[in-house]
């Protein structure tokens, strides 16, 4: 029988860590008070993602061996959403290349966005993947650019086999500001810790945590998760014991290996517990900003039967470490350096050639000859078979989801990249089709011909006269 | 079947300008250059000339797309003038113009020329432009070095050659190349470099390192074009005809298929073969004399010599090491010094490798000519990246081979 709830789980972290130690080593000097903070590392988007492509990416990881067409709804929640007005749900919607008949959410304005879409498509009907997305931009030197980190995390809700259900729920809104940002501003505004921890944390969310157990009706006790996506170490301890929930129960906040990802932590950390979780347990989610979301999930015994492409611990383990803190910087827009004569490049984009080609650009869609099998890219009406130059036979090709290999490649010094040098070639998907592509994520000496790939959805270029950024698939290491 | 254009058309005439940075001038005066050696060369008039083609891929020299720019230069006496453009093919593609118009006899005397002016750009390289609104959004945004520097991946991984052998065998290139521009008045580099030089040099695209690229270059190349019975009639005995025109344009089969392996240029062997056909040459290796081809960077050369079926498929380096195409091998390639040295104005370079051969067969090469009569020369250029491109090759020859 048909039941509604969460069907799969999916995450994202960025390839790079970036050591706390190298900010440390280099702010130490203006802020020594940060040396308590200054140990792990930090997941650290690259600078080709963003909010969209990091949704994009744990969208991917919840829908393995998923029939994409069951999605009827798409929601991203984020406060680092690069569009402001152009719905960036849809740009994930297309990347996914789902049907056109779905719907799309954005879900911004608090630490709570996720929490806040997950509750809106656990009460409705329609099955909806809920992509939570951060990435952080805090000042130099400050304890949020310690603590923060990069990730983001997809759930999917809808009718089917659950792995958990959501027995409760509790919501209050108060406009309690504990750090803000102004519409257009880069970095947060921070008030005292201790005041957030006491007057926030504490106040505004003890007494929810007892209204939620009280409305499901059981005792902290029952409780085997415990998920407060809140950075201030202590918080998750203290809400546990005023809840009498078992220490044991109280999760990882990811601190240490990941950082704090923003709206987007608290389904980073769900996705984390429905790895772990086991059947019959139960998963208190609490999630702060201008009050709380409260979640209580009961995992079914389903759980185990879907699994994330690499879920959480997945991306944990695919890691490059970097002390390379003046190129993190550059990436954030936070150090200018002389990108010189090359960078100059206009990267205007055809908003009629973009929609004409949209698929393309946006969905990775080749064509397939019918006639002859031919796999090509782009889609084209000739055939580009050496032997049969059919007219009008090709269909429809997604490759995202290919896997490929490359075929030739350089190390570009000449041409401006935000990440010197350069590496692209031609690849050869598996199966058919060819394409020249930029490569990422590869790490020193990996890159040689015939090594395997996957494509993973990038920002290609900044146009920095009209703002407005392109996006295109690139050639990462397999995984 | 077409019977090709083999000795129906004369050189009548040619000219080159100083290549190089040429600070002090704008491409009008580099053309005028160019021009006044050719028609001083030709000894004809300036109302003799019945249409001209220009050959340029970049900056149109302020005046726009057409053929004003070439027509204000050299105050043409209002003859028709059109511009052609086809990447790094541009100059043969001007010749290619002039020829076919004298062939078909529509014109008596054309002219052609070539030119560019990349020096204005601010910086070392070629400028960076749009290849098109749907291009921008899925193609790379990659340098020339970058693009061509793929070649040698792939050919390393098909032929089973080592990274050091590859890199050395692509260093003889360079320092050959640099050895014979020492020696060239007109050349862009004039100054010999030795092998630890070239495979020291700092990495530019992997594996192309400083020296593996050519210069980026000023310049102007011209030629005057006829019937050989016109130019026997004008005076000239010592006639240089055009055996073979020939270009290959990619159709998106290497770029997007999986036919190719990324180790040679498909267009050029297409090129070759049509182009030997339609000069009469059996055998290259034994026939060709000299060539010029385009050595954008030390890696095309080496496929080149392959795509050109002088050498064996997998064996070109070999042959490069041997010292087959050195200026004292059986087959000099770019006695001139190639656009490494001579240098590479896009547009100029088809029309500079033609003067080069030209000046060979004639005997006037001066320090670097080549003593045995050479009797058959080719040039070949390329335009675009490996997996797209267009491809021409021009034989000229003795008139009576």
């Amino acid at each position: 029988m048909s039941e509604f709830g969460i069907l799969s789980f999916g995450a994202y972290v960025p390839i790079t860590r970036l050591q706390r130690s190298a900010i440390h080593a280099t702010n130490g000097w203006f802020a020594g008070g940060l040396r308590g903070l200054a140990k792990g590392e930090k997941a650290v988007a690259n600078w080709d993602e963003d909010s969209v492509t990091m949704a994009l990416e744990a969208a991917r990881d919840a829908l393995d061996g998923i029939d994409r067409t069951r999605v009827q709804r798409v929601a991203i929640a984020s406060t680092t959403l690069p569009f402001a007005d152009r719905q960036n749900a849809g740009i994930v919607k297309e990347a996914l290349n789902l049907p056109d008949a779905v719907g799309a959410l954005d879900v911004a304005g608090s630490q709570r966005a996720a929490t806040s879409a997950l509750l809106a498509a656990l009460g409705g009907n329609e099955t909806t993947l809920v992509t939570a997305t951060e990435i952080t931009t805090p000042k130099p030197a400050s304890e949020r650019e310690m603590t923060s980190g990069d990730a983001a995390a997809a759930i999917l809700v809808g009718t089917g086999t659950p792995i958990a259900t959501l027995v409760a729920s509790h919501s209050v809104t108060l406009d309690f500001v504990d750090h803000f940002r102004e519409a257009g501003e880069a970095h947060d505004y921070d008030w005292e810790a201790r005041w957030v921890r006491d007057e926030g944390f504490a106040r505004i969310m003890n007494p929810a945590i007892a209204e939620l157990l009280k409305k499901a009706g059981i005792e902290g006790g029952a409780i085997d998760h415990l998920l407060v996506p809140v950075a201030v170490k202590g918080v998750p301890e203290m809400l546990a014991k005023k809840a009498g929930i078992g220490e044991g129960a109280v999760a990882d906040t990811l601190g240490a290996s990941l950082g704090h990802a923003g709206a987007a932590h608290a389904l980073v950390m769900l996705a984390a517990a429905l790895e772990k979780a086991k059947a019959g347990e139960r998963i208190l989610l609490a999630s702060f900003g201008q009050g709380c979301d409260l979640l209580l999930f009961e995992v079914t015994g389903a759980i185990g039967s879907v699994k994330p492409r690499l879920g959480v611990s997945g991306w944990l383990a695919r890691r490059i470490e970097s002390s390379n803190y003046a190129k993190y910087l550059f990436h954030r827009g936070l150090l200018e350096l002389d990108r010189g004569a090359r960078a100059e490049h206009d990267s205007k984009t055809a908003l009629t050639a973009l929609w004409r080609n949209r698929k393309a650009v946006l969905g990775l869609v080749g064509g397939r000859c019918t006639k002859t099998g031919t796999v090509q890219f782009p889609k084209s009406e000739v055939s580009v078979n050496a032997n049969d130059h059919a007219v009008g036979t090709q269909e429809d090709h997604p490759l995202a989801e290919v896997p490929a290999k490359v075929m030739t490649w350089t190390a570009d010094a000449l041409t401006y990249s935000p990440d010197p040098p350069s590496y692209y070639g031609n690849i050869d998907f598996v199966g058919g089709g060819r394409m020249m592509a930029e490569f990422t994520d590869f790490a020193g000496d990996a890159l040689d011909v015939g090594a395997d790939l996957r494509m993973m959805f990038r920002i290609k270029a900044f146009d920095e006269n009209r703002g407005f950024r392109r996006y295109f698939w690139k050639a990462a290491p397999a995984f | 079947m077409a019977k090709g254009i083999r000795d129906k058309v004369a050189i009548l005439g040619m000219g080159c300008a100083k290549f190089g940075e040429r600070w002090d001038k704008d491409e009008d005066q580099l053309m005028l250059e160019a021009y006044e050696e050719a028609m001083a060369d030709a000894g004809i008039e300036a109302s003799q000339i019945d249409a001209a083609w220009l050959g340029a891929a970049f900056d149109a020299q302020n005046i726009g797309p057409s053929g004003i720019p070439l027509a204000v230069a050299l105050r043409l006496p209002d003859i028709g003038v059109t511009k052609v453009e086809n990447y790094c093919a541009s100059g043969t593609e001007s010749f290619r113009g002039a020829v076919y118009a004298v062939a078909s006899g529509a014109c008596d005397i054309a002219l052609a020329m070539g030119a560019e002016k990349l020096k204005d750009t601010g910086y070392g390289g070629l400028p960076v432009r749009t290849r098109g609104t749907t291009h921008d959004m899925v193609g790379i945004t990659g340098s020339a070095p970058g693009n061509f520097a793929q070649l040698a991946s792939a050919y390393r991984g098909v032929h089973g050659v080592g990274k050091d052998d590859l890199k050395r065998a692509m260093a003889h290139v360079s320092v050959k190349s640099h050895a014979n521009g020492a020696k060239n008045p007109k050349a862009h580099l004039q100054k010999a470099v030795t092998m630890d030089q070239v495979l020291n040099a700092p990495m530019i695209a992997e594996p192309l390192g400083l020296f593996d690229c050519c210069g980026v270059s000023d310049g102007a190349a011209c030629a005057i074009v006829t019937t050989p019975e016109i130019a026997r009639a004008l005076g000239k005995t010592d006639i240089v005809t055009v055996k073979a025109l020939q270009l290959a344009t990619s159709n998106g089969w290497e770029m997007q298929a999986q036919g190719w392996n990324g180790s040679y240029f498909h267009t050029t062997r297409v090129a070759a073969t049509k182009a030997y056909d339609e000069a009469g040459i059996t055998d290259p290796r034994a026939q060709l004399s000299l060539i010029e081809v385009h050595d954008c960077f030390s890696v095309t050369e080496l496929v080149t010599m392959e795509d050109l079926h002088i050498s064996k498929e997998g064996e070109g380096w070999r042959d490069v090491l041997d010292g087959f195409y050195d200026s004292d091998g059986a087959i000099p390639c770019q006695i001139d010094g190639g656009l490494k040295c001579f240098g590479h104005p896009i547009g100029a370079s088809g029309l500079r490798m033609i003067y080069e051969n030209y000046l060979q067969i004639l005997g006037r090469a001066g320090e670097r000519q080549r003593q045995d009569n050479p009797v058959f020369a080719l040039s070949h250029n390329l335009g675009g990246m490996p997996n797209q491109n267009v491809s021409s090759i021009a034989i000229i020859g003795r008139a009576d081979a």
